[in-house]
Parts: structure tokens; C-alpha cells; sequence
């Protein structure tokens, strides 16, 4: 008996506690949209994770500095909980679980990296929770047929796309002669598929295909294999560590190629860790602070990187760019859809068209943005050593021409 | 499948030499590992882990304007106290213990390294730029970097001085004496709670030297630590715990092994060649050191 009324008490107690804590978060608290995030503080994509951070906060202050966002006639500002996910899958997973279920948050915006982004859509669109993410590209992303995901970014199939169909043009409209090496992760390869379709495409000819794993450091026999066989365009996607190992074993050996297409330049800081020797490096960007776009709260890609670099005390990387971007695009669907339903948010999503600092921002049916090209600079240092990006494809946004060949080793 | 290496005889002897410089500078992080294996019966896994952090003394080094080839003096030096201390805290208290005890400590080890590098460091990926050049031989055929001519070197050297030291100084006698039998020269009057401290400290002085090389170079970032550990334990697998020019030997054999992998199977698999050398040594060897202590020569 004495057993049963502690237990009665005890399981009430639990009620109780529960009926009180799930009314504490909700998607709307009095005048704030509250947007949940796991974002990788911490573990290996930490520097990746506070520029995403920055680029959320950033645009959130301003968004709620000039007047918030209008739902049914009244002013509501953004507020954001953030989870460190620790750069782990299983833990985003995890925290979007209880972002979702126990903070009751209704709205939410990606992680950084295709990997947790993979790991967290699942979940978001299990609860028919619309999302928002700025830096997950990775292909498969969005052929799952995902409702409730869109990426502001162009697809990782197009980052290098461009380079490859610029040196066919170069080459007269003849296909050319391609070295790759890709690291063995869900973003490198599917840059490795755009590039075998363009290559189709093109007529080009793929004559080495080298796969580097997760913990090289050094690709001296992919470029001893560059040197013998002589491409016109080498391309290296390998994040980070694959942009500075590739410079500094080419610069080291010599090698000879007309073109040097990478990605995650910026974010490997290159210029600034390399410098003259990453001279010449075209490097696939998702957006330059000197392209043209524009819109009303950081007029544009100059502005803000000037806000961004008084605030937090750099220059802002494409991946806070992207993430600032994210909340414009939420603020703009929730103005148009004028309810916080979440099936008339994500509606009035993919029913986004618009433009941004950032660029065009028109979601195709698998969520991932249609409207923005990628953009390729190339290094290029002065005389004195001091290095700087340029924009040279698309022509449209070009500041600087495209130096091609790169010139030899022995003439530098 | 790709037989590249062996078509162009060029491609071969620039295999050959790539892994020699390399497998030299892994022979040196091993020999730190078979030291204190031999001596203390412990598995360090986190070795890696401080060749990265010596790699960082380097980088910091660097970043402030001085040349990261100092790097090889102060990294050492440095890293000699932090194997100090690591022994002082946790290593003292599983030096008697079971073999799995000292494993499991050291992993730990290594994992709050790994974290506490990426707090303090940031999980960038870093390197040093020594300005070395390059060398070319065979009409412009095979190149080499200087760095890795360096690193070779350096390590050539140090593996040499250490050498020096543990056959005529009295602390490098009493190390060889604690390896051979812990209790009789305790007997003797060897304070082997030093000697222990000591060889961990070398250990750790030696990956320090090896990690401001790494950061020369290659690459250095807060989770790199592991392929190192894999690879100075299996070179320390195959020559045994006492043999020195085994280490050597084994070093510069993985080296080569690594790059001819690298060519025939693919860079995809170079790492992975790596481990599965590993299993197939210690399925032939049947874990025939796993309990036992050899001693020192």
C-alpha cells in the first residue's frame, strides 16, 4: 500500500513537471520567433561553426534593429537557441530531436557541413519542421525528396563546374585533359560528380582520378602522377587540409599545370598561409564580397563585410555570408505567408524569390537554391607578396582577368 | 590497380626516396614509442597526439616571426616537461599495472589532448613554411623537398644523439638497467620512479621533434594524431622492442611501403594499407610481445 502512494505521488510529480517545463519554450514567446540550431562549437568543424554562428547572429540583430519581422499585423524579432552539436552526426541528430520535441521549437536553421546536415533532415522532416540551412551542399541532399529542407547554397555538383567549362573554353571549345583528386567525404565527391559531368558534357578526358582519405597530409604520388602525365586542369577538393597540402606539394614539386582548381580556399585562409606560392589558384567560392547584389538590410556584399569584419573582427568567409543570408529568406516567407503555421511557412518557402547580399535566392522542388551561381576567384599577389582574391568567372562579376596558364614554376 | 610506379623507372626512385625521407621520420617517433614500451611496458596512444602538439610549438614559433626550424631546439625541450608532468599525473599511478590499464590511460590521454588542442588552438589546420626549396635530381625528373631532406636529417641526428646518450651517460645506463629488470636495479639503487619519468619525458621530447618537422612538412590539426600512433606502433611491432636498427629498418621500410601502396592501390587505400599490414604482423607474430618485456639493448 505504503509502495503504491509513493508511486502515485512520484509519477505525478513527473506530470506535473512536465506540464509546467513544455509550456516554457514555444515557437512564438510573446514578441519573439524563436528558431532552434546545432551548430559545431566545438570538435573539428569548430571554425566552420562560429562563422555560421556569426552569420546567424549577425543577421538577427539586424533584422531585429530595423523593425523585426511583421506576422498579422504585429512585430515579432528572431531569437535563436543554439546546441553545440560537437562537429558529431549522432549528436545533431539528437539535438534536433530535442530542440524539436522538448523546446517545442517549430522553425530551424542547418548546421555546418553536409554531414549533419544529412544527419538532421531526417528529423526535421519527420516533424514537418521547415529548415533552413546555409552549409550543407552535399547532392544527395536534395534528391531525397525532402519538403521541408531548403539550402540557400548552390549544390556542391556546381562548385567546380565552372572551371572546368572555362578551360574548355580556353581550349577552344576542345575538351581537355583533367587531374583530380577528391577526399573521400560526402562534399568532395559529389564536387568529383559535377566534375564527371562536365566532363561529359565537354568532351573532356578524365586521365587521373585519385581519392584522398580522411587523415592525409601528404599527396606527393597523386602530383608525381600530374607531373609524368601532364593535364591541362588539376582539380584538389579535399576542405581545408586538402587546399593547403595541395599548394604546398606543388609549390615544393614543381609542378607544371595550366590550371589549379580548388575548393575551401578562403576558409583554409591561403593566401595567408601560403602566400605567393598559392599565386594563380582558382578557387570555387559561393560568394565574393564584391559581387553586385543587393538588398535592404545589408545593401551589399562590401557593406557587409564591413559590418560583419567592425563586429566580429574579420573578414567575413562565404559560410557566414550563406548563414546570414538564411535568416532573410525566413524573414521574407514568414512576412508573405503572414501565419506561423508551419505548412503555410514552408509553402510560402518554396515560394521564395528574391534577392539578397548574398545573391538570388529561388528553391527548386528538392530545396536546394536554383538562382545562384557559383563563383571561381583566382589568387592573385602583387609584387610586394601580398596576396588577394579575385573574381574572374562568371564574367559578369569579374574584377580581375582570368591568368591562364598558370605560369611555370621555373618563370616565376 | 595501377602500375605507373613501375613503368617509369623516374616514378620508382621517386617512391623509393619519398618513403625513405618519410619512414625516417616515422622511425623516430617509434623509436620514443619502443623506448618506453620496453622500459615502462606501456602503449602509449597518445604518441600521436604529442607529436601534433610539438608540431604546434613549431607553429607558434612560426606565426611569431622566428623560423619553425628552431622548432626542432624548443619543441623538445618544451614537450619534455609536458611528458613529465603527464607521467607525474596519470602514467605513475598504471606503470605497475596491467598492460590494458596503461592503454586504456593513455587513451584517455589522447582524447582530452585532441580536445583540448582544438580549444586552444582552434580546429584549423595549420602549417609552417620553412622557405626550404627544392631539390631536383635526374634532369628535373625526381624532385625533393628540402623540408623532407630536413626532416630526415634532423631525425638521423637526434636518433643518433640519443643513442650516444643511453650507452654513456649514467641516466641512460640506468634506463637500460631498469628495462632489463626493474627490481634488480631498484636493488642496485637505481631510482627507477626517475627513470621512469625520464623516459617518458625523452619520449615526449622526441615527438616534439618530430611533430616540428610534421609542421615543416606537411600539415598539422588538433585530430592528425592517430595515423601517427598506428604507425609507430606497427613500426615497433615488426622490429621488436630492444632493436634499434630494427626500428630503423622498419621505419624506412613502412615508408616505402606506404608510397608503392599509395601508386599501385590508389592514395585511397595508403592509410588503409597502413592497417592492414598492421593486422596481418600481428596475426603472423601472434601477439608474442603483448605480454612480454624485452629489455633494451
Amino acid at each position: 500500500m505504503k509502495i503504491k502512494n509513493i508511486l502515485i505521488t512520484f509519477v505525478s510529480a513527473i506530470a506535473l513537471l512536465f506540464s509546467t517545463s513544455v509550456v516554457s519554450f514555444a515557437k512564438v514567446v510573446g514578441d519573439k520567433i524563436i528558431l532552434g540550431a546545432a551548430i559545431s562549437l566545438t570538435g573539428k568543424y569548430s571554425s566552420n561553426g562560429v562563422h555560421t554562428q556569426n552569420g546567424y547572429n549577425m543577421a538577427v540583430d539586424r533584422i531585429n534593429s530595423m523593425g523585426g519581422v511583421k506576422v498579422g499585423g504585429k512585430t515579432y524579432k528572431f531569437d535563436i537557441i543554439y546546441y553545440d552539436d560537437e562537429s558529431n552526426p549522432k549528436r545533431a541528430a539528437q539535438l534536433a530531436e530535442r530542440l524539436i520535441s522538448q523546446d517545442k521549437v517549430e522553425f530551424m536553421l542547418g548546421p555546418y557541413s553536409s554531414g549533419l546536415t544529412k544527419a538532421i533532415a531526417p528529423v526535421t522532416e519527420k516533424y514537418g519542421v521547415p529548415m533552413v540551412e546555409a552549409n550543407g551542399a552535399s547532392r544527395s541532399l536534395f534528391t531525397k525528396g525532402y519538403k521541408y529542407l531548403f539550402a540557400v547554397l548552390a549544390p556542391a555538383n556546381l562548385y567546380l563546374d565552372v572551371a572546368i567549362r572555362t578551360a574548355v573554353e580556353l581550349n577552344g571549345g576542345k575538351g581537355v585533359r583533367i587531374a583530380q583528386a577528391f577526399e573521400q567525404d560526402a562534399f568532395s565527391q559529389d564536387v568529383r560528380l559535377g566534375i564527371l559531368d562536365a566532363a561529359k558534357e565537354t568532351g573532356s578526358e578524365i586521365i587521373i582520378d585519385d581519392k584522398l582519405p580522411k587523415e592525409l597530409n601528404d599527396m606527393a604520388a597523386t602530383l608525381v602522377k600530374v607531373k609524368q602525365m601532364k593535364p591541362d586542369v588539376l582539380v584538389v577538393s579535399g576542405h581545408t587540409k586538402g587546399a593547403l597540402t595541395a599548394i604546398r606539394q606543388i609549390s615544393e614539386m614543381k609542378v607544371d599545370v595550366p590550371m589549379l582548381a580548388m575548393t575551401h580556399c578562403d576558409a583554409a585562409k591561403l593566401s595567408k598561409q601560403h602566400g605567393k606560392n598559392s599565386q594563380y589558384a582558382l578557387c570555387a567560392s559561393q560568394w565574393h564580397k564584391t559581387l553586385t547584389y543587393k538588398d535592404d538590410f545589408f545593401k551589399d556584399g562590401m557593406t557587409y563585410a564591413a559590418d560583419f569584419e567592425k563586429e566580429f573582427g574579420y573578414d567575413p568567409p562565404y559560410q557566414s555570408a550563406e548563414s546570414s543570408a538564411a535568416l532573410l529568406v525566413f524573414k521574407d516567407a514568414f512576412e508573405r505567408a503572414n501565419t506561423f503555421d508551419q505548412k503555410k511557412v514552408r509553402d510560402a518557402l518554396a515560394a521564395t524569390n528574391m534577392q539578397t547580399f548574398y545573391g538570388n535566392i529561388k528553391f527548386a522542388p528538392g530545396g536546394q537554391n536554383v538562382d545562384k551561381p557559383m563563383v571561381l576567384f583566382q589568387v592573385m599577389c602583387d609584387d610586394a607578396g601580398k596576396c588577394e582574391n579575385k573574381v574572374v568567372a562568371p564574367l559578369k562579376w569579374a574584377s580581375a582577368e582570368l591568368i591562364h596558364p598558370v605560369p611555370k614554376w621555373s618563370e616565376r | 590497380m595501377d602500375f605507373l610506379v613501375f613503368q617509369y623507372p623516374m616514378i620508382t626512385i621517386q617512391a623509393c626516396l619519398d618513403g625513405l625521407l618519410l619512414g625516417i621520420l616515422f622511425a623516430l617517433i617509434a623509436y620514443g614509442m619502443a623506448l618506453q614500451w620496453g622500459v615502462m611496458n606501456i602503449i602509449n596512444i597518445a604518441q600521436g597526439d604529442l607529436v601534433i602538439l610539438g608540431g604546434y610549438i613549431a607553429y607558434f614559433m612560426y606565426l611569431y616571426g622566428i623560423h619553425p626550424a628552431w622548432g626542432v631546439i624548443v619543441s623538445p625541450i618544451i614537450m619534455y616537461f609536458v611528458g613529465i608532468a603527464i607521467y607525474k599525473l596519470v602514467i605513475n599511478k598504471v606503470v605497475d599495472r596491467d598492460l590494458f590499464i596503461s592503454i586504456l590511460a593513455t587513451f584517455g590521454i589522447s582524447i582530452l589532448f585532441m580536445q583540448l588542442m582544438n580549444f586552444a588552438f582552434g580546429a584549423d589546420v595549420v602549417l609552417a613554411n620553412s622557405g626550404y626549396g627544392t631539390t631536383m635530381l635526374f634532369d628535373n625528373n625526381v624532385v625533393l623537398p628540402n623540408s623532407k631532406i630536413f626532416s630526415a636529417f634532423i631525425s638521423i641526428v637526434f636518433a643518433i644523439c640519443l643513442v650516444v646518450y643511453m650507452k654513456r651517460s649514467k641516466l641512460g645506463r640506468a634506463i637500460r638497467a631498469t628495462a632489463q629488470n626493474a627490481r634488480a636495479a631498484k636493488i642496485l639503487g637505481v631510482n627507477t620512479e626517475k627513470v621512469y619519468a625520464a623516459t617518458f619525458g625523452i619520449n615526449a621530447a622526441l615527438c616534439g621533434v618530430a611533430g616540428a618537422l610534421i609542421s615543416i612538412t606537411f600539415t598539422i590539426h588538433p585530430y592528425m594524431g592517430l595515423p601517427y600512433t598506428i604507425r609507430s606502433f606497427m613500426i615497433v611491432i615488426v622490429a621488436g622492442l630492444g632493436n634499434l636498427p630494427g626500428v630503423a629498418m622498419s621505419g624506412m621500410g613502412l615508408g616505402i611501403f606506404e608510397e608503392f601502396a599509395d601508386y599501385i592501390l590508389g592514395t585511397e587505400f595508403r592509410i588503409g594499407s597502413v592497417f592492414l599490414l598492421l593486422v596481418l604482423i600481428l596475426v603472423y607474430r601472434r601477439f608474442k610481445l603483448s605480454r612480454k618485456r624485452e629489455y633494451l639493448k
